[in-house]
């Protein structure tokens, strides 16, 4: 029984046509039944010949970068786009939900949005009202379900709209980026929750660009670059593909990213971060990147900087400020910069930076923001940017 | 068989619930009077009817209870154009919740009549109050006639509706087509007027194939005045009275099959 299919994709393609303009007038149809040479319909192929199965009771991740295509894929397991060619079979009930809070409307009561989202879940009026005070605990909004929702911060919309995607009971859940919002203790109730599905033999499709919580929670997971599917398997390899994706000089994904940008004189091949999991007990932090050169090079910079969940920059340094003086290199070598740094973050998710640069700090070979993200769990909580081991001594 | 019918439809029908409720709290939030409009614009236009064509305009020679044939009219009418043209953008109105999850898609069409139906309701109980009020009674068969003119009409709006709402998807002039084609249709259909003001027997011959003209008539000949000219005294034949009831028939399966049809695309299109 273990073995038994909770979902199959059988050689999926979508395509898209999209003209330039979009033909939604009488009068442009007109215009283009003359014009016919100039009017150009574009196919896009969003996915290409995909296949996989998933078992009954994984937890299955699906990776790729922004435009891949794997929403496109999630959407389509949804059934609310239907696959240009092939097939999506699903055994069981499929919550058909694959964000949060659809349907919430500004103008309504906390309680009235979870009435409406709930029944967009499946759920009758009978049976929220049965576990409407599970969902509103769960949420920790109970001072405020009789305010309108557009009076809620975003942070508590995510939170009302989690519990209630939590109490949908199905075979085949689909989770799309949910992580990336909430505070910590949130993030830390959804992944408590996670943990709890995963005892049951619920099937998880999760869509995430967070490489801990794929490596943490998936039993297997794809990675879908191009509109291909290009590796499918163990999600510590899957991540690692997903990594290598943007370390390619001059790939698709680097050009578009604004995030990485540079003369690639150098260029990070890998960051790797150890422990991946940053608690209470973990005194030093290390960060080793693997710079390939690509041109001569002296006395190259090397920097990294620490951004909060909060997205404040917390802190950083170079091995310029550092005085740390680095050699000459040429191209094909391979340089290891390993940084040590004292565990003072506080709870929650961290992105790490790095930057590669030319003698003069200012000429830039390689700039990487959000080179990888890293979990920070601590017991001990603080409401500051940083929370250090501290000693105390009263008398 | 019941059970199995109305679990295949449980989902629909938590949906249909819920958007139903929701429209009418959002529809009447933050007015002092509330749902009391629903009741007060059919009473206030009942009143303006009666002042003008009751007293001043003599439309309707030879009908007694003028202003209440009016209303009736009117009331049906309403119905109708706030159906159909409330619905053209319907399926378009709730994209984002087309783009992000599988449900289906008739609910939405269907929620959006009902208010019109609400409506429609309390129109009648106004009619009613108002015949009560004057002494007009029908006979017994109304029993019968007036919920199956009702059901007629309710199924011919939703149809297209459906059709509506599917083709505005991709072509969004059938918003103004279809408001100038109700302009026109509004003065093409004896509501305001006597049908024998129309001098072409042919014409009026062709208006009575209008379901909603056919409607009109049959419910002022059953409720107010059985005097007053339907689609079998117009034609001179009571079979005539098939071909409005097979033009609702026809444009229900074709729409019925269009908008199965296209509703698969809707997360794409809108």
């Amino acid at each position: 029984m273990a073995d038994r299919i909770a979902l199959k994709v059988d050689r999926v393609s979508k395509n898209f046509q999209l003209p330039h303009e979009k033909n939604r007038s009488i009068k442009s149809a007109f215009v283009g039944l003359f014009k016919s040479k100039d009017r150009t319909i574009e196919t896009q192929h969003a996915l290409r010949d995909v296949s996989f199965e998933v078992k009954k009771g994984e937890f299955f991740g699906i990776v790729g970068r922004n435009g891949s295509g794997k929403s496109t894929l999630l959407k389509m397991l949804a059934g609310i786009y239907q696959p240009t060619k092939g097939h999506v079979m699903t055994e069981g009930k499929l919550v058909p939900f694959i964000e949060l809070g659809v349907g919430f409307n500004p103008e309504l009561t906390g309680r009235e949005n979870v009435y409406l989202n709930g029944a967009l879940l499946g759920f009758s009026k009978q049976e929220i009202d049965a576990q409407y005070d599970d969902i509103v605990r769960f949420a920790e909004l109970e001072d405020f379900m009789d305010q309108k929702l557009k009076n809620y911060s975003s942070g508590m919309q995510v939170r009302l709209a989690f519990s209630v995607a939590t109490t949908a009971k199905a075979d085949i859940l689909l989770i799309d980026e949910v992580l990336a919002v909430g505070d910590a203790d949130f993030q830390r109730k959804c992944f408590d929750y996670f943990k709890e599905i995963k005892k049951g033999d619920t099937t998880v499709i999760f869509v995430s660009h967070d490489m801990g919580a794929v490596k943490e929670y998936c039993d297997r997971a794809i990675l879908i670059d191009n509109s291909r599917l290009v590796a499918s398997g163990n999600p510590d390899n899957i991540a690692r593909d997903y990594t290598r994706l943007f370390n390619e000089p001059g790939n698709a994904g680097k050009q578009q990213n604004k995030r990485r940008w540079g003369d690639n004189a150098m260029i990070y091949e890998s960051v790797t971060v150890s422990p991946t999991t940053i608690d209470d007990d973990t005194s030093e932090f290390v960060i080793t990147a693997k710079v390939a050169v690509n041109e001569p090079i002296e006395k190259p910079v090397f920097g990294f900087s620490i951004v909060a969940p909060d997205s404040r920059e917390l802190f950083g340094t170079n091995t310029h400020i550092a005085e740390y003086k680095t050699n000459s290199y040429k191209p094909g070598d391979t340089i290891t910069v390993t940084w040590r740094v004292p565990n003072v973050f506080a709870d929650g998710q961290h992105a790490l930076n790095v930057t590669a640069s030319h003698e003069d700090v200012l000429t830039v070979c390689d700039w990487w923001e959000d080179a990888l993200r890293f979990r920070v769990n601590k017991i001990k909580k603080t409401p500051y940017p940083v929370n250090p081991q501290m000693r105390v001594d009263v008398k | 068989m019941f059970a199995k019918v109305a679990q295949k439809y449980r989902y629909s029908l938590i949906l249909l619930r819920q958007l139903v409720i929701t429209d009418l709290k959002l529809r009447y939030q933050g007015s002092w009077l509330g749902y009391l409009w629903s009741l007060l614009r059919p009473l206030a236009f009942f009143v303006i009817l009666y002042v003008i064509f009751g007293k001043f305009v003599k439309t309707l020679p030879g009908i007694d209870h003028a202003a209440l044939y009016l209303l009736l009219g009117v009331v049906v009418w309403n119905y109708f154009a706030e159906v159909t043209n409330l619905s053209v953008a319907s399926i378009v109105g709730r994209g984002d919740l087309i783009r992000k999850i599988n449900f289906p898609k008739y609910v939405i069409v269907l929620a959006g009549s009902f208010s019109a139906l609400i409506n429609l309701g309390i129109s009648f109980v106004i009619v009613f109050a108002f015949m009560a009020f004057t002494g007009v009674a029908p006979n017994i068969d109304a029993l019968w006639i007036v919920p199956s003119l009702i059901v007629e009409l309710f199924i011919f709006a939703i149809a297209i509706a459906f059709f509506l709402s599917a083709v505005y998807v991709r072509l969004r002039d059938i918003g103004y087509i279809w408001e100038l084609f109700m302009q026109a249709a509004f003065y093409a259909t004896p509501i305001l007027y006597s049908l024998s003001f129309v001098t072409n027997l042919t014409v009026q011959q062709g208006m009575m194939l209008n379901p909603v003209a056919q409607i009109i008539q049959d419910l002022r000949v059953t409720l107010i005045e059985p005097k007053a000219p339907d689609i079998g005294t117009v034609f001179g034949n009571e079979w005539v009275r098939l071909i409005p009831i097979a033009f609702v028939l026809a444009v229900t399966v074709i729409a019925a099959w269009y908008f199965k049809k296209r509703s698969k695309h809707f997360a794409e299109d809108v």
